[in-house]
């Protein structure tokens, strides 16, 4: 399990190979890739992702780790970036590796909703008005509540 | 006892972090914020809406009636927005 913070851009498939490359005894494996939207109508020009550095590191940990445990997966890695981001570029990416598909679909899916509510990161969208702090959104906590 | 600030509420305090003796009445993370409230007018406004702000003891994410006695460090922040 690896869990890395980086502020510099990184590249999706590159990790993905790298992650696949460790595969052993796997049937399955889900890579997640999320990415900064910007809308044509409503285009930002950039996104600021604030963290809480030694939290953050834990509780993604924490959360691969509950995932390797309760989907019994093989592996489980997640990298997420801080600082300024760009449209279309990635934020964050999952990876999970289990014997069946089911299991890597879960895990990929149980620590992307809980990364959500319980990782510390806050996003921050410029546009040419200005800055405005992202809010949470409930159908973020209902999608973290149905694993609970 | 270290307090830390993120994200608005950060912004809102101008600052990301106090340094303060706690009175022994301080128990918990709802204490603690009360007690802020009450010696900073900033704050009070600033976490105005108290429900909303969560917080974690020593890098561990608490509710507001975990205990910050002997903590070394409190943060306080809005609900998270990654991923």
């Amino acid at each position: 399990m690896r869990v890395r913070l980086q502020a510099e851009p990184f590249d999706p498939g590159a990790e993905s190979n790298a992650f696949l490359a460790r595969a052993r005894g796997a049937g399955a494996s889900v890579t997640f890739t999320g990415l900064v939207r910007s809308l044509a109508g409503d285009p930002i020009e950039s996104m600021t992702l604030e963290h809480y550095p030694a939290l953050a590191q834990r509780q993604l940990e924490t959360l691969a780790g509950e995932a390797i445990t309760r989907f019994s997966l093989i592996d489980a890695d997640v990298i997420h970036r801080f600082g300024t981001l760009y449209p279309n570029e990635p934020i964050v990416q999952v990876m999970t590796l289990a014997p069946h598909r089911q299991a890597a679909f879960d895990g990929a899916n149980f620590i992307m909703d809980t990364l959500k509510t319980d990782a510390p990161f806050w996003k921050k969208e410029k546009r040419a008005q200005g800055e405005v702090w992202v809010e949470a959104k409930s159908g973020d906590d209902a999608a973290a509540a149905r694993w609970k | 006892m270290k307090v830390l600030y993120f994200a608005w509420l950060r912004e809102r305090l101008d600052r990301d972090s106090d340094e303060i003796d706690i009175p022994a009445s301080v128990e918990t993370v709802a204490d603690l914020m009360d007690f802020l409230a009450a010696r900073d007018e900033g704050f009070a406004l600033a976490a105005e809406n108290r429900a909303l702000i969560r917080a974690a003891v020593d890098e561990e994410l608490v509710d507001h009636d975990a205990s910050v006695r002997g903590a070394r460090t409190v943060a306080l922040f809005p609900p998270m927005t990654g991923g």
